[in-house]
C-alpha cells in the first residue's frame, strides 16, 4: 500500500488517428493493477534523457477491469514532451513507471442522471464513465464536440453505447447544447471536459439558465499542486542554501538537507510545520494558515508551500 | 506474530476480558506530552512507529474472534448499526477489496484471498468462514458486500462520500461506538456530525481537517488517535444502549477504579477508496484497565497528568466528570513528577507483576 508509484508494461500501442494513440497498460510484476474509479487518471513519469515529464492520462478502461489499464494519447501539435514521446519512442514491451491513480473528477453518486459534454479528446474520462453508468443502470447523456475529420474516430471509440444516448457533434456545432440543458430532469449534474473555452462556455450556458453550482463538473488536472517554479530556500540556523527543483517540495529538500523539520500530515492541515520566514514571500498553499497570517508572509508551511521570490530565508 | 485468540472473553455482564501483557505493551497510547488538547494530529497511516499496533492496515489483536462475536449480538438485538445508502455500493466493494487483501496480506496464517477474474474465494479461518463469490455481483455473497466484510473485521467502520466540497457519512457499521450514533449521524456533513465536540470547532480544526481529508489521495492512508474512559472493558457504549451503562459510572469507587475505569483509545484511519472515491474510516478501539496501563512506568505517570489537568469541558464532553477524580487519586502516588520523554514508546519491554 505504501508504495507511491507502480511500473506499468505496454502491452499494445495502437493508432487511432495520426494524432490520437490508444496504450494498454499491465502491472510489470504480472499481477493486478491498482483499482480506480470513473474519472481517475494515471500520471505517467516518462524520462527522456535527463529530463522527466509527468504527464496525466485520464484512465479509458472500465474501472471494474483490474486485468490493464488503457489511455488514450494525444499528440499536440508541437510537443517536445511526453505525448511525443509517447507517439514516437514508447513501444510494447517498454515498461513506464507511474503514479498510483487519483481521481479529481469523480462521478457524482447521488445524482439522477448524468450529463457529458466533451471536446476532442476531452472524451477520455467519459469513456470509464460510461462503462461504470452502463454496469450500475443509471441513465446517462453525451454530447460530444469535435472536427469534422475526427468524427470517425470518435464513433468507433463510442460504438459500444447505446446509440440513443450518444450525440457526436461535428464541426461548428455548440448551438445544439442550449436546447439540451434546458431540458434535463432535475438532479442531473453536467460534467465538461475538454478545451478550456467549451468547459466555460457549456458551465457559463447552464448557469445562465439556472443550474446550481453543485452540479457543474469540469475536469481539470490543476487541483494538485505539487510542484512549481525553483527557488533557494536559506535556512538561517542550519547555515545552509538549499535548491528547491521544481518537482520537490520545500520539505523535502530541507529534509534531503539532513535538516530535521518538523512535519506530520505532510497535506498542509496540521500545522507541525510551520516555521517562521525571515526574508522572502511564501507562495501559501496550505489549509492552516489564517487570512492574517498569510498576508504576514512571516510564516510558511514547509510541506505544500513554495516561494514567490527566487529566496526565501527560513528560521531552520 | 502468531495471534492467540481469547474467542470466550465478553464485553457485557460478565465481563471477562484481559489483556496479555503484550497486549497491554502494544497498546496505542495516545498521549505523547504532559498536557493534552485537541488538534489536526493527523499523520501518514504508514507502517512503523511506538506500537506494533500501527504495522498494518487494520491491526488485528488477540480480542479479535471475541469482538467479532459482540458484534453479531448487538446487530442481533440492532440490526440498525449496520446502515449503508443506496448510493455507496462501489463503495461497499472497495471496503471489501481492501479489507479482504489487507487482512490476507497481514495476517496469511488466518486469511486468504484467491481470485480468478471476478471470481473470488476467501477464507477466514479464525471464524470459520469460506465463500466463493463474483466481485461486483452483491447477490453472491450472503450479506451485502459492506455488512458481510465488516462482521469479519475488528473495529467500527464508517463511508464518507465526498461531493459538494464536503464529506457525507452515508455508511457504517457502527457497534463498538463511544456514545455517538450512526442511526442519528447518518447522512450528515463532516460539520454536522461533528457538532457536538467543545472547543475544536472554535480552533479551526474541523475546518482545516476537513480540507486535508477532500484532498486525501488514494494509496496514502493517514490515521490519528482519539481517547475517552470507559468503565468496564465494554465495547458498545452506545446513545441507544445508555440506560445500560451510563449507571456504570456510579460504580466507581477508590478500591475499584483501577480494574473499573479503561482508557479507551480508537486507532482511527483513513483510506481513500479507489471505485467510488469515498472515504473509508476504521475506527479501531482499544481497551486497557488504567491498573494495567500503569504498570507502564511513563504511561502511568502521563495518564495522572493528561487527567489531572485536563481543561473540564474536554472531561464533560467525554462523559469523565464523576470519576476523573478518584482516577487522579489512583494515579497520583505513582507519579514523582520528574519529567518525562516526548512520545509515546513504553520504555520498557517486560511489565512488573500484577499488584
Amino acid at each position: 500500500m505504501s508504495a507511491r508509484t507502480m511500473p506499468l508494461r505496454v502491452a499494445a500501442a495502437e493508432p487511432l488517428s495520426p494524432r490520437l494513440k490508444a496504450f494498454t497498460l499491465v502491472a510489470a510484476d504480472g499481477g493486478l493493477v491498482h483499482p480506480s474509479g470513473p474519472g481517475a487518471h494515471l500520471r505517467l513519469l516518462l524520462r527522456n534523457g535527463a529530463a522527466v515529464h509527468r504527464n496525466a492520462y485520464s484512465i479509458v478502461s472500465s474501472p471494474d477491469d483490474r486485468s490493464h489499464v488503457s489511455i488514450i494519447v494525444r499528440r499536440t501539435r508541437d510537443s517536445k514532451g511526453g505525448s511525443a514521446l509517447l507517439h514516437e519512442a514508447v513501444k510494447p514491451g517498454d515498461v513506464i513507471e507511474a503514479g498510483l491513480p487519483a481521481n479529481l473528477f469523480p462521478v457524482v453518486r447521488t445524482a439522477r442522471k448524468h450529463l457529458m459534454v466533451s471536446g476532442g479528446i476531452g472524451i477520455t474520462p467519459f469513456l470509464a464513465y460510461i462503462a461504470a453508468f452502463q454496469a450500475a443502470g443509471t441513465p446517462w447523456e453525451l454530447h460530444h464536440f469535435c472536427r469534422i475529420e475526427e468524427r470517425a474516430v470518435f464513433e468507433a471509440l463510442l460504438a459500444h453505447a447505446p446509440a440513443g444516448r450518444v450525440h457526436i457533434h461535428a464541426g461548428n456545432a455548440f448551438g445544439v447544447l442550449a436546447d439540451r440543458l434546458a431540458r434535463q430532469p432535475l438532479g442531473t449534474h453536467l460534467y465538461s471536459c475538454g478545451p478550456a473555452l467549451l468547459m466555460e462556455a457549456g458551465q457559463e450556458l447552464a448557469r445562465s439558465l439556472g443550474w446550481p453550482k453543485a452540479r457543474l463538473h469540469s475536469e481539470s488536472f490543476g487541483g494538485a499542486a505539487e510542484g512549481g517554479a525553483p527557488f533557494i530556500a536559506v535556512l538561517r540556523r542550519s547555515n545552509l542554501e538549499i535548491e528547491v527543483g521544481p518537482q520537490t517540495s520545500l520539505l523535502d529538500a530541507i529534509e534531503a538537507a539532513g535538516v530535521d523539520a518538523p512535519c506530520l500530515c505532510r497535506g498542509g492541515a496540521c500545522g507541525q510545520c510551520v516555521v517562521e520566514v525571515a526574508e522572502g514571500e511564501p507562495e501559501h498553499r496550505d489549509h492552516f494558515l489564517d487570512d492574517d497570517e498569510r498576508a504576514s508572509n512571516r510564516l510558511i508551511m514547509t510541506c505544500v508551500s513554495r516561494a514567490r521570490t527566487p529566496r526565501l530565508v527560513l528560521d531552520l | 506474530m502468531t495471534l492467540q485468540f481469547k474467542p470466550d472473553e465478553t464485553f457485557r455482564n460478565d465481563f471477562v476480558y484481559a489483556n496479555s501483557d503484550e497486549a497491554v505493551l502494544r497498546f496505542p497510547f495516545p498521549f505523547p506530552e504532559d498536557a493534552y488538547m485537541y488538534a489536526v494530529n493527523i499523520e501518514p497511516h504508514v507502517p512503523g512507529g511506538p506500537s506494533p499496533a500501527y504495522d498494518n492496515p487494520f491491526d488485528l489483536d488477540e480480542h479479535y474472534v471475541a469482538e467479532c462475536r459482540e458484534r453479531a449480538k448487538v446487530l442481533e438485538q440492532d440490526p440498525g448499526r449496520c446502515k449503508v445508502l443506496p448510493h455507496m455500493m462501489a463503495a461497499q466493494w472497495d471496503t471489501l477489496e481492501l479489507i479482504m487483501e489487507s487482512y490476507a496480506a497481514a495476517y496469511p496464517e488466518h486469511f486468504a484471498l484467491t481470485r480468478d477474474g471476478t471470481l473470488w474465494t476467501w477464507e477466514n479461518r479464525p471464524l470459520g468462514i469460506r465463500d466463493t463469490f463474483t466481485f461486483g455481483d452483491a447477490s453472491t455473497l450472503p450479506l451485502p458486500p459492506f455488512e458481510y466484510i465488516t462482521r469479519q473485521a475488528q473495529g467500527d467502520f464508517t463511508l464518507q462520500d465526498q461531493r459538494d466540497d464536503n464529506l457525507f457519512i452515508d455508511g457504517g457499521m457502527v457497534t463498538t461506538q463511544a456514545d455517538w450514533s450512526l442511526d442519528f449521524d447518518v447522512g450528515m456533513t463532516f460539520h454536522q456530525w461533528h457538532g457536538p465536540v467543545p472547543l475544536a470547532h472554535q480552533k479551526g480544526v474541523f475546518d482545516r481537517a476537513l480540507k486535508f481529508l477532500l484532498r486525501l489521495q488514494y494509496g496514502r492512508p493517514v490515521r490519528r488517535l482519539n481517547w475517552t474512559m470507559t468503565i468496564n472493558p465494554r465495547l458498545d457504549t452506545s446513545p441507544e444502549n445508555y440506560p445500560s451503562w451510563g449507571p456504570d459510572r456510579t460504580t466507581v469507587t477508590p478500591d475499584n477504579v483501577g480494574r473499573k475505569v479503561h482508557l479507551r483509545v480508537e486507532l482511527q484511519s483513513l483510506f481513500r477508496l479507489p471505485r467510488s472515491n469515498a472515504i473509508l474510516f476504521g475506527i479501531r478501539c482499544y481497551l486497557c484497565s488504567i491498573e494495567d496501563l500503569a504498570r507502564v512506568e511513563i504511561w502511568g505517570k502521563r495518564l495522572h497528568r493528561v487527567l489531572r489537568d485536563l481543561h473540564p469541558d474536554i472531561a464533560d464532553y467525554k462523559g469523565l466528570t464523576r470519576f476523573r477524580a478518584d482516577a487522579v487519586r489512583f494515579l497520583a502516588p505513582l507519579d514523582d513528577g520528574a519529567p518525562l520523554p516526548a512520545g509515546t514508546a513504553p520504555g520498557q519491554s517486560v511489565l512488573p507483576a500484577k499488584g
